[in-house]
Parts: structure tokens; sequence; C-alpha cells
């Protein structure tokens, strides 16, 4: 689960880590008060769940309060579109409102997980202000690595370590430290999966703050941290997909024709992968998961072809736990209540394959069996094209 | 011959008296496994389907020597559950539980080294010798004894997988889920040690998926160590970066753990990469005949 930027500096200021000034508008009069209240030069920073804000004009400076006001007009509302948010963009509804920190030196620290070593890792680089990931390609050697393990976590020497390679010293050494131990602090006791401050700025007068900050949660660990769950925004996220998690669905929306219903995520994946290999493009990606219900099953039928885009579906099941009736009496309720004008594909395989077709057989609607996964995809891939008309 | 579970496997259910437990134990042990305990803290000194039930795993060992453990405890308390497995001196742990916390799972991984405990999973479907065991919850019927070692990180895809070589006429040597999590015990490249010195399987079928580098980390040894045939196939071609795909290990992060980049290093480790997944049955049988 990703937070706000100004959720996670909240997150790191109760740690007792410096943050600049700053306060969250979600409307133009408030933009300006705040700006007054501060009393000098501000920032105004787009809160949406995407990088790459600045380039995008999601990051705006102002001298005085009533040019803050007069961006914040322009920016609360606009279509923020950037190399993360993809070509449709995300709607700005708020702004953080932070006093200016004069240019200074730019670090960067991050701590997420290393699945390979099977372990946390802290990264620090004198290269703040830039993705990570670009600086590990062009230069390599500017980033510096400790790892760690929850329960034991990151030793102290590890920490005076990395900030001694930033060529830190004297008390900024010592607030780099309290920014390490304070970053891993929250990665562990709030089961981050990514907790990153980019960049961490060294003041002229000698101050250690993030100008930056980002953090994801690993979901699976959020039943345990009911504060860091409220955070969630789902406004950030596809309506489809929130409705999806009500159903306890894995849904994706994606862009293309054919809508997919699976059991399973790797097969579900294998769907949308064979759907391209025969010609068509996906719509969604959709795993009904292990324990569906009738009902289930019916719900995520109505979300599949409730996306004004998908023009075929392909519902895909290998019967083990989820038997194949159980999946047809679903889809054959959703049909009828829905009256769909969708094609529908359907390859049944596994437990109670024969009793499934039997339910779709018996129901009266056109529903279009297939034997096997490339008939299956094929048989979509025709009926998602326009009558007559050229593929797209 | 197999790898990791036979005839002989002497299997301990930890939460086996939970509803998935109970409904799994039964299924297991009507696919032929020896089920010989289950563990279940507090509820030690009872029986279910017919079995007795200790509080700790220690006992189920001591008392019944269980040599195998399934896990079916719910995420919050599942890796402490591999964990207290490992330390009764169990040597195979297969744990089945969806939703471990990362952070869980990187304690448990430390707890593991240094010990003999070998860990499949979590989030797993478990593994099969067909005819002589099954720890987990694939359908059984769908599988066949036969020469073909199956390793995947998936569930249902692999049914898809088994089924297609069933459909071949060859059956499965064993076939092992390593789980879609991010943090898993033993992945393509442990197996593919055991697969290696199993004289019975004659050719393996791999089936990765997009995130981590599980993969990429086996080339080497297929290219040249291995000198069986390989048959490969990775799902996520169309799976947007840094979404997670239904698995909590299925992302595509800063770039890394792309499919092509899978295919592309099994391919150049004289793996025979199925570009569709309909196709695996075929590419095997193709494979197979070239070489024999």
């Amino acid at each position: 689960m990703r937070i706000h930027e100004y959720q996670a500096k909240r997150i790191l200021a109760g740690h007792g880590l410096r943050v600049p000034r700053g306060e969250v508008a979600d409307s133009p009069d408030r933009v300006g008060e705040i700006a007054r209240k501060m009393g000098s030069p501000v920032v105004l920073k787009a809160q949406v769940h995407a990088g790459g804000r600045g380039r995008g004009g999601g990051i705006r400076s102002a001298e005085t309060p009533e040019r803050a006001e007069e961006l914040g007009r322009a920016m609360i509302g606009m279509n923020l579109v950037t190399t993360q948010t993809g070509p449709g963009g995300k709607l700005v509804r708020r702004l953080l409102v932070e006093e200016a920190v004069p240019p200074a030196r730019e670090l960067y620290l991050g701590v997420a997980v290393d699945r390979g070593r099977e372990a946390a890792v802290v990264l620090a680089s004198t290269e703040g202000g830039m993705a990570v990931e670009e600086v590990a390609v062009g230069r390599p050697e500017a980033i510096f690595k400790e790892y760690f393990r929850p329960g034991p976590g990151l030793r102290s020497f590890q920490a005076r370590s990395l900030a001694f390679r930033l060529g830190l010293t004297g008390d900024i050494h010592k607030q780099a430290v309290r920014f390490i131990d304070g970053l891993t602090e929250v990665f562990e006791s709030q089961d981050a999966s990514l907790v990153e401050v980019n960049p961490l700025v060294v003041t002229p007068d000698g101050n250690v703050l993030a100008l930056d900050a980002k953090m994801t949660f690993d979901d699976n660990a959020l039943f345990r941290h009911p504060d860091i769950r409220e955070l969630r925004d789902p406004e950030e996220e596809s309506p489809l997909e929130v409705e999806a998690e009500r159903f306890n669905l894995q849904y994706i929306k994606l862009e293309g024709r054919i809508g997919c219903l699976v059991n399973g995520a790797g097969l579900a994946m294998a769907t949308m992968d064979l759907i391209r290999h025969a010609g068509g493009t996906p719509a969604n990606f959709l795993d009904i998961g292990g324990g569906a219900s009738e009902e289930g099953v019916a719900n995520a039928f109505r979300i599949l072809v409730s996306d004004p885009g998908v023009r075929a579906a392909l519902i895909n099941i290998f019967g083990g736990i989820v038997r194949c009736d159980l999946v047809a009496n679903g889809i054959v309720r959703a049909a009828r209540e829905l009256r769909t004008r969708v094609p529908v594909v359907i390859r049944f395989e596994g437990t109670n394959v024969e009793e499934g077709k039997r339910v779709l057989r018996e129901s009266g609607l056109a529903f279009h069996p297939a034997a096997g996964l490339k008939e299956a995809a094929d048989m979509a891939v025709a009926l998602s094209r326009p009558p007559g008309g050229e593929s797209s | 011959m197999s790898i990791l579970i036979d005839a002989r496997t002497r299997v301990v259910v930890l939460g086996m008296t939970g509803a998935e437990g109970t409904f799994h134990t039964r299924r297991m042990i009507e696919d032929g496994t020896r089920v010989v305990a289950g563990m279940t803290p507090g509820r030690g000194g009872t029986r279910h389907l017919g079995l007795p039930v200790f509080d700790t795993a220690a006992e189920a060992v001591r008392s019944e020597g269980a040599d195998a453990a399934a896990i079916f405890v719910p995420p919050a308390a599942a890796a402490d559950a591999i964990m207290e497995a490992a330390d009764a001196g169990i040597g195979l742990v297969v744990c089945i539980t969806e939703g471990i916390p990362t952070l869980d799972m990187i304690k448990a991984k430390a707890f593991l080294s240094g010990r003999p405990t070998r860990l499949i999973g979590p989030n797993t479907p478990g593994i099969i010798s067909p005819g002589k065991s099954k720890i987990g919850i694939m359908p059984g019927p769908i599988h066949k004894p036969g020469p073909i070692g199956i390793i995947s990180r998936s569930g249902t895809l692999t049914y898809e997988a088994v089924q297609q070589v069933t459909r071949q006429g060859l059956g499965q040597s064993t076939a092992v889920g390593i789980g879609g999590d991010p943090i898993v015990g033993l992945k393509f490249l442990d197996l593919l040690r055991l697969f290696k010195e199993d004289a019975e399987t004659e050719a393996v079928v791999l089936i990765g998926e997009i995130g981590g580098a599980a993969e990429e980390e086996a080339a080497d040894y297929l290219r040249e160590e291995f000198g069986k045939p390989a048959v490969g196939f990775v799902a996520g071609l169309t799976a947007p970066p840094g979404r997670r795909m239904g698995h909590a290990g299925a992302v595509i992060e800063e770039g890394k753990g792309t499919a092509r980049v899978k295919m592309e290093a099994w391919a150049a480790a004289g793996v025979r990469v199925a570009v569709s997944p309909a196709e695996i049955g075929a590419t095997l049988k193709n494979a197979i005949g070239r070489v024999g």
C-alpha cells in the first residue's frame, strides 16, 4: 500500500526526524492562508501517488502568498501527467504547502527489501535528487549499502559507516546517523516495503532534513498496523479495483479489449499473455482466488464487463479447489441479471468440468465454449474485433 | 524414485484442526499421503480425522516419527510455525499459507540458515510425487507417475502444465510449487540439483513468472551442469510494471524481473522456452523427442 508524501513526512516527524514546515491544502484559499502563515517563500507539491512530479508541473515555487494562491488555483484540479502516471494522468486534489528550503547538498537514503539476499537493505547515495535506479546504472560506485534483518536490526556501526561514506563529518554526520536509524526503525516497526528520502538535504546552516519522502507498506502486514491502513487513499486507485477488493478479488485494470476472469494468479497472467500471443489485447488481470464463492464469481463477472473498453470476455478456469460448476453458476447468474451483450468465451478444465459445461448449456445463454487454451484465445480475439472492421 | 517425498514420508499437519487444514488433510490422505499426526496448540491429546493431535511439533516428531510438515496456519502465525517445525528437526517443511508478512519470512529464513530443514513455499500449492505422496492442495487426479520433474512459482498454471504433460502420455516424477511470495524456501536452482540426481527424472518443466531473479539464478547451472532436457514458460509478458499481479512476489520493480529477461536467460541456457502457455506440453514432447 502506498501513501502520500505529506503522510510519510508526518511519520518521519513522529520519529523525531526533521522535515520542512508545511501543511496540506485542498483549496486555493487554503494555500494562500498557509503561505501567509509561513511568512516565507513556499513550495507547492501535488499529492498524488506517482513520482516524476517536478517535470510534469506538479511542484512549483511561490515567492509571495498571492502567487501561491494563484498557482494553487492552477494546480488543484489539474490532471498531472508524469512518466509514472501513464498517459491518463492523475487528478490533483491536494497540495502540500511547505517552506522553501534554500538550495543545498542533496543526498539519498532508502530502506528496502533485497529479495536475493533475503534481508533488508539501507541504500545511501551522494547523488540525491535523482532516481536511485538511474544512479545504480550510471554511477554504481556512488551508492553505498548495508544489509540488516528485522530483530537484530541495523547496527550502529553500519549507520555510522554509511554516513562516513557519504562524506559527512561532525554534527551533520550525527544528524545523518539519526536519520538512518529513524528510517530503519520506521521500516521495521511498520512493516514497510520501501522507505525513501530523496533528497535528504544538508542546509548551509548545518541542518539535515527530508525534502521528499516516499513509503509503501507490505499489504500482507496491514492486519497489524490499523493506523497505517487508515492512511490509504482509495481515490488514487481505479474505482473498479477498489470495488473488486471489496469482494476479495485481485483485479488490475489494463487498456485492452478482452476481459479475463481466471482462477489463480499465474494462470491469470498466462491468460493475458495467451491473448497477446493470439493477436489481441487483455483488458484486465482478474484472479478470483482459491476460495471463490458463486457470488464472488458473479461480482467478478459484473466488474469485468462494466469496463467500457471490454469487447469480449475470456473465462479460463482450471478447477482445483474451485469447481467449474460453481463458476458456471456464478457466470450464468450474473449474465442473466446484467443482460450483457459482451460475447463470453469459456474454457473449463479440472474439477467438475462436465457439470460446469452442463450448467452453461442448460442456461440457454449464448456462451462460446472452447475446448482448449489456444482455441479459447483465438475465439476471444476474433470476437473482440469490430464486425467487418479493421483489427485494432 | 522422486525428489524430497515418497511413499515412506511421514507427515504432520500444522493447523490440521482448522477448516482449511481439515479439508486438505482429508484429500491428502485420499491421494495416498501417509499423514501421521496433526498439531494445533491447545488441542494436544485429542484426535482429529482419526489421527492424534499434539500441542507442539516436537511431540509429533517424538511420538509419531514425523519427518515432513504441512503448514495450514493463518498468515500471522505461519512464520512461527515454520520455525517450530525446523526446531523440531523436521527435514521438509511445506508452507501452504498465503499472505505472510515479508519481514516475518526474512526472520524465518534467517532461523533456517545453518539448520538442515528444507522449506517449500510459502504461498505454494505444495509438492506431489504421484502415486507416492502429496503434501499440498493440488488436485491429485490430474497427475500420473512418470519421468518429468516440474518446478513452478504458480498454482493453477502448474496444474495446466501437469495436465499438458499427462496428455502427452508422460507423467511426473515430482511436481513442486516453489511459491508466489518474494521470500521463499527452495528455488529453481536448489530443485534442479535434486532432479539432476534423481534417476527417474528424465526432463524438467520450469514455470516462472515476473519478479525477483530466481529464474536467472538457475541459468548458469542449467547451461553447464544440469544435463537433462528442460522446457520453460514465464508468465507475465503483458504485466504492467510496478503492479503486484496477484502473487506478492510477482511484480516488476524498477524495471527488473521482467518476463522477457527471464525467458532470454533460460533460452540462452539451452532451455526450450514455450512462447504460449498452451504449448508447454508440445514443447516438452519436442524436446524429449530430439534428445532421445
